[in-house]
């Protein structure tokens, strides 16, 4: 607040209403919200989905999605009343002097056109310069973004540029017409620990470079603690509090925000480690792979009852291909998987319905998990109707059942279809879904990684109950090393398809670490507002000891 | 002014239209009960209209001889009679009454189309969504068989097979059907390919379901919408399949009375300004209309679409 607010206003958003279409009536999703950026500021919108983050920074470029309206309040960019003017003066301004960075830069990048074309075309259609100057003026933002290779980089397609590369990328196209506000809508959110920093790190250092306002919109506390001069808190809709970053993290006022903060310290009791007795699952010098090439090389480990084992690593480590070859979907070239001492036959197809029962799995977006055309009631009834031949009444009776376990009233939620739950409760379904099987073990696929932080715990600490419940032994796949120290017991660190560290978890979030681990583990956000810039003066101080 | 004319009349036309959509829906809504009527109560005059139209061929061609006032093959009068009390449309080429067979061509082109349809979508999406599940040799091999058929034009290819086993009603029917599965079978495959990578149907896999109720439990109910859309579709192309071949002379053979042949036999009349041949086609162009109106509504209601 204390050198922003010496600058000019630059955009003042009062009493801002946006209403939302649901069928024939409208239905507020902001409900009177004010905003004032100051020029080169970064005002960080935080929230959980549903807030109305993304809608209430679309309308900072007078713009609303389909099914949504500005019903009230004014919107003043640099002098200019937004929703005073005619809509071809705002696409004029769009671009030019507000740019917007999607979330997924890779579903927003035309894949049919060189990066570079795309660059260009801001700057050309407004007639900010002409293309030679916007090919130059690229090569030199994608310099200052960090990108490799940048003069050749801008020639390539979008699917021959990494994630993080892409987002790099959208965010530079922003810079192109040297805009005065840049809205970013989640830019890291689909990236990997690792990679999040160094786009978090060029992002933060062009905003300076250039003098640019900022909004940035994140669920991440410790993202926005690193971008954001200042904090606004959004819940359904209204405000609950804004201040400063430093003074947020140090004394939030409101309990909502304090209920944010809190979700971070939650961890279940340290559980001795079990040495002895036959592990329920155990995998044995494991090679498998698509095509030619070898995904996993040689990996083994063991989970034992009521233990959680936690498999981390960056997309692409073979975390998701491990748990392929734990289900049967991909039988493995060598090594076997054992099931109580017994030898798993590799072929999903040809497991007995008892070993598929004993097996579960919990997938990563409820939404494709589970078909949207059948009802609750079919949904998780299947299994305990196929594996333990229950039928009318009885079936009826162990729903109900399932349906309290996960905390979801029996009555009200027995006929309903999936679109009629939250994220929250479709992920809880396809727990219940995994229980009436009554496994023993369940393969839970980054579960909580599509949801809110609040939601997401409540996911973990339903988990952490059930397994002392049924004695169930979890193998918990994530990148999200703030989820490991919650839930496991056990850690097994992967890349590139082999494992490079495991053990307790204690030792593991204890030095010294594998090189890899540590990058893994020094690279997950922290709620300070110095931590990125200690950390990469840090990893500059290292690298220059070691050169 | 006689542009105005036809305004007014096409206007006239679309009002009269809305308002027997709206009476037949506020007489279903109160027929009805449950699930059936919160449905009704919904739907657009479009779809009320659709539904009304369809209801009135239904109801013809299943009381054809109580309607109809004269014999399907009675010859009546002399040649091509203009429209009087005794003939409410005339008399055809050969002096039969025209009311009454158009009133049986209801019978015999619609009942035709319909079974024909029928089958087409029972065998296409069977094998579409057979092949998207099990995958492998089997796809390949109905998936090449598919394009085989498809590869020679679908009007020379009837031809050809109606001249080659004859032409009987079920021999039309079946040729008919055979080349329709296969465009079913091509929008059932690529609509299932779509839904059968989905972690829903993983899961249903590694739960040990059967092939069986993978297809129609799992698969089907989530490609319902686009099937239910070509339904519409292919119910008219076949539609006007049969009576182009008709028109041809190898669909349904006389004196059996057809819209499409009825079109051909008193063509000779639209020299002489007389729309009375038009008004089968105009039957075949209403009932076309009409299922489409329907299709569209239940392809918004399946799809789950709010706008």
């Amino acid at each position: 607040m204390s050198e922003s607010s010496a600058k000019p206003v630059l955009l003042t958003m009062q009493d801002i209403h946006i209403d939302g279409r649901s069928g024939d009536t409208w239905s507020p999703i902001i409900k009177g919200v004010d905003l004032t950026l100051h020029r080169g500021e970064v005002i960080g919108l935080i929230g959980e989905s549903g807030a109305g983050k993304s809608t209430l920074g679309l309308a900072a470029m007078g713009f609303t999605r389909d099914g949504c309206r500005i019903s009230g309040g004014m919107i003043d960019f640099d002098g200019i009343d937004l929703l005073a003017i005619p809509e071809r003066e705002r696409r004029a301004l769009r671009g030019k002097r507000i740019a917007y960075v999607a979330q997924s830069a890779a579903a927003s990048f035309n894949p049919a056109h060189k990066l570079i074309d795309q660059y260009c075309e801001g700057p050309v259609q407004h007639g900010v310069m002409p293309r030679e100057k916007a090919e130059a003026d690229a090569v030199e933002l994608y310099r200052r973004m960090r990108l490799p290779n940048p003069e050749e980089i801008g020639f390539r397609y979008p699917h021959q540029v990494s994630g993080g590369q892409l987002q790099r990328a959208m965010t530079a196209m922003a810079m192109s017409c040297r805009p005065d506000l840049i809205i970013f809508d989640e830019p890291t959110t689909a990236l990997d620990v690792t990679t999040q920093i160094e786009v978090l790190s060029a992002i933060r250092d062009i905003v300076a470079q250039f003098d640019t306002a900022a909004i940035y919109i994140t669920h991440d506390l410790a993202v926005v603690a690193q971008m954001a001069d200042r904090i606004k808190v959004l819940l359904r809709g209204d405000e609950v509090e804004e201040s400063d970053t430093r003074s947020m993290l140090a004394a939030p006022k409101e309990d909502y925000t304090k209920s944010l903060w809190a979700v971070r310290s939650y961890a279940r009791p340290v559980q001795p480690p079990v040495t002895t007795g036959v592990p329920v699952v155990s995998v044995q010098n494991v090679t498998a792979g698509y095509g030619a090439a070898d995904v996993l090389k040689n990996i083994g480990f063991d989970i034992h009852a009521r233990r959680t084992v936690a498999v981390v690593g960056e997309s692409g480590s073979g975390k998701s291909t491990t748990a392929r070859v734990i289900t049967g979907l991909l039988p493995p070239r060598q090594g076997r998987i054992l099931f109580d001492g017994q030898p798993l036959p590799p072929d999903y197809r040809q497991r007995s319905r008892d070993q598929l029962r004993q097996a579960q799995m919990i997938y990563q977006m409820a939404d494709t998990a589970l078909n949207p055309k059948l009802r609750l009631r079919e949904l998780i009834g299947r299994p305990a109707e196929m594996y333990l031949g229950l039928k009318g009444k009885a079936l009826t009776e162990r729903i109900r059942d399932l349906l309290a376990l996960i905390e979801l009233e029996p009555e009200k939620y027995i006929d309903r279809l999936p679109s009629e739950l939250s994220g929250g409760q479709k992920q809880r379904i396809g727990i219940a879904r995994a229980l009436a099987a009554e496994p023993k073990f369940i393969i839970c696929d980054e579960v909580t990684s599509a949801l809110d932080q609040l939601v997401a715990e409540g996911i973990l600490k339903l988990l952490d109950r059930l397994q002392s419940e049924f004695n169930l032994a979890y193998m918990f796949i994530t990148h999200d090393l703030a989820t490991v120290k919650a839930i496991a017991d056990e850690v097994v660190v992967m890349q590139n398809g082999r494992v490079v560290e495991q053990g307790p978890k204690e030792e593991m979030f204890q030095p010294p670490h594998d090189p890899y681990t540590e990058l893994l583990l020094s690279s997950v956000p922290e709620m300070d507002p110095d931590w990125l810039t200690r950390l990469l003066a840090d990893r500059a101080a290292r690298r220059a000891g070691q050169g | 002014m006689s542009v105005l004319f036809t305004i007014f009349w096409i206007a006239v036309a679309v009002v009269a239209a809305m308002a027997l959509g709206w009476l037949f829906r506020w007489a279903a809504v109160a027929a009805s009960r449950g699930e059936a009527r919160r449905a009704l109560k919904t739907a657009p005059l479009a779809a009320s209209f659709g539904m009304l139209v369809i209801l009135i061929y239904v109801v013809v061609a299943l009381f054809a001889p109580l309607i109809a006032p004269y014999a399907e093959r009675e010859v009546v009068g002399a040649q091509f009679l203009p429209w009087d009390a005794t003939h409410p449309l005339g008399t055809d080429n050969l002096g039969r009454d025209m009311l009454s067979r158009l009133v049986y061509g209801a019978r015999n082109t619609v009942g035709i189309a319909f079974a024909t349809t029928a089958l087409a979508f029972f065998a296409g999406s069977f094998l579409g969504l057979l092949a998207a599940a099990v995958g492998g040799w089997l796809d390949q091999v109905l998936s090449r068989l598919v394009d085989i058929l498809m590869a020679i034009p679908a009007l020379i290819f009837s031809l050809l097979l109606l001249t080659i086993f004859g032409t009987s009603i079920v021999t039309l029917v079946l040729v008919i059907a055979t080349i329709d599965a296969t465009r079913v079978f091509r929008l059932a495959r690529s609509v299932a390919q779509n839904i059968v990578v989905m972690d829903y149907i993983e899961a249903a896999r590694l739960r040990g379901e059967g092939l069986i109720r993978l297809i129609f439990r799992e698969i089907l109910p989530n490609a319902l919408a686009p099937l239910v859309a070509e339904f519409g579709l292919r119910f008219c192309f076949v539609f006007l399949a049969i009576s182009a071949l008709s028109f041809l002379g190898v669909g349904i053979q006389p004196p059996t009375a057809d819209w499409g042949s009825m079109v051909r036999e008193n063509a000779t009349l639209i020299t002489f300004g007389d729309v009375t041949p038009l008004l089968p086609a105009g039957a075949i162009a209403l009932l076309t209309v009409a299922v489409n109106f329907v299709v569209d509504w239940q392809l918004h209601r399946a799809s789950g679409l709010k706008e």
